[in-house]
């Protein structure tokens, strides 16, 4: 598929995903890549709380221990 | 094409490449798209079901099946407000939310809603039981579905309908313990699904023009204001011995029984004053709206004391 025929036009890609400082590129902000560090930090816990819940969730319903009525 | 009829077609902020401007959303910006507000009253009246229902569950098994309630709520949050973004925007109780205001856009709150349901679905199918999670993936469904896209925009009786959403929760906590439903489960379902008319259709009343404005057809815009008095006052005739109903049919003791008759009646007083009230005035409508909030919370809030915690401290004490 040629440039012309890109559903993206005339743009960059290459460059537009590159936060690197490109001339052409989307460069982010000081902001931008302050909010996109909370983001990944949030995922990356979200991430680790949820293995850990499988793996304590595994211990109380598997192998029998931790095992007690409310 | 009129707002009503776009829906999802919001769009976020574009570079002048056409591009989408990268993105600002905090994670204050997403736990705004979860309406953490509406996710506590969810996890609240889970919590109910899950505590009155007959068995015990290991606390951790508790805790998952909370969680994975208040992520599916929070879930389709996000939907609700990836859909609603068009009318979000005009309307000014809703105007502030992340999409409308640009800091989330549409594609993100998809993909954030449809994630976490999927998370939550999975998660409580996994650890908890496949019956709970199914109600989960339904309730979800139904809301984001059948209210969001469907009913809102297209009869005055959206919130009637859509109402049994919110209605789902304490059917889901029983579920997680027993992994089947009963009449106890269903009348607590009743509680809620009767409430919500009275509760949505107050606050109406007082936003009809922003309402109007949306173009969304709630009862006080398409029937006007007379009709939608009646109605508040019909459905909270039926909610009241609802209300009592736990207590007559032996699910609750004499502390819930005096609450729900105490609290049924001020709902009733305040529904009568709502019928005889006109625009502009909208006291009663206030009252009402605010009051129906604590008469929810406190028929909960009694009926987990008299045997969710009453049966937790007899169960720890034995």
């Amino acid at each position: 598929m040629g440039r012309a025929d890109s559903p993206f036009g005339n743009v960059n890609i290459g460059a537009a995903m590159n936060d690197q400082g490109d001339d052409d590129g989307i460069v982010l902000t000081e902001a931008q890549k302050r909010a996109r560090r909370s983001r990944s930090l949030a995922i990356a816990f979200a991430l680790a709380a949820l293995v850990i819940l499988f793996y304590v969730m595994t211990l109380v319903k598997g192998p029998g221990v931790l095992i007690r009525p409310i | 094409m009129s707002l009503v009829s776009e829906g999802a077609d919001f769009r976020g902020p574009l570079t002048a490449s056409g591009f989408a401007e990268p993105s600002l959303a905090t994670v204050g910006d997403y736990i705004a798209l979860m309406k953490p507000r509406v996710m506590s009253l969810v996890v609240f009246t889970a919590l109910v079901g899950l505590a009155v229902a007959p068995g015990s569950l290991h606390p951790l098994t508790a805790f998952t099946a909370l969680l994975c309630i208040a992520v599916g709520a929070g879930a389709a949050g996000a939907l609700n407000m990836w859909y609603d973004a068009d009318i979000d925007a005009v309307m000014a109780r809703t105007s502030r939310r992340p999409v409308p205001m640009g800091r989330v856009r549409p594609g993100e709150a998809f993909a954030f809603g449809l994630t976490l349901a999927g998370f939550a679905v999975v998660t409580l199918g996994l650890l908890v039981n496949w019956f709970a999670a199914a109600l989960l993936a339904f309730t979800i469904f139904f809301y984001v579905v059948i209210y969001t896209v469907w009913l809102k925009r297209s009869t005055p009786q959206n919130i009637v309908i859509g109402g049994a959403a919110g209605a789902f929760p304490p059917m889901i906590g029983w579920a997680a313990v027993t992994g089947s439903l009963s009449f106890e489960p269903i009348l607590l379902f009743l509680i809620i699904f009767f409430w919500t008319p009275p509760h949505f259709w107050a606050l109406a009343l007082y936003r009809a023009d922003d309402y109007a404005r949306a173009g969304i057809p709630m009862l006080p815009v398409v029937s006007g204001d007379a009709t939608t008095r009646r109605q508040i006052l019909f459905y909270t005739i039926v909610l009241v011995p609802l209300g009592v109903a736990p207590w007559m049919f032996g699910y609750s003791g004499a502390l819930y029984g005096a609450t729900a008759v105490a609290t049924g009646i001020i709902m009733l007083g305040l529904g009568w004053q709502v019928l005889r009230e006109r625009r502009p005035v909208e006291r009663a409508s206030r009252k009402l709206f605010a009051f129906s909030i604590l008469y929810l919370f406190l028929l909960f809030a009694v009926l987990l004391v008299e045997r969710g915690w009453g049966g937790l401290i007899v169960r720890l004490a034995t």
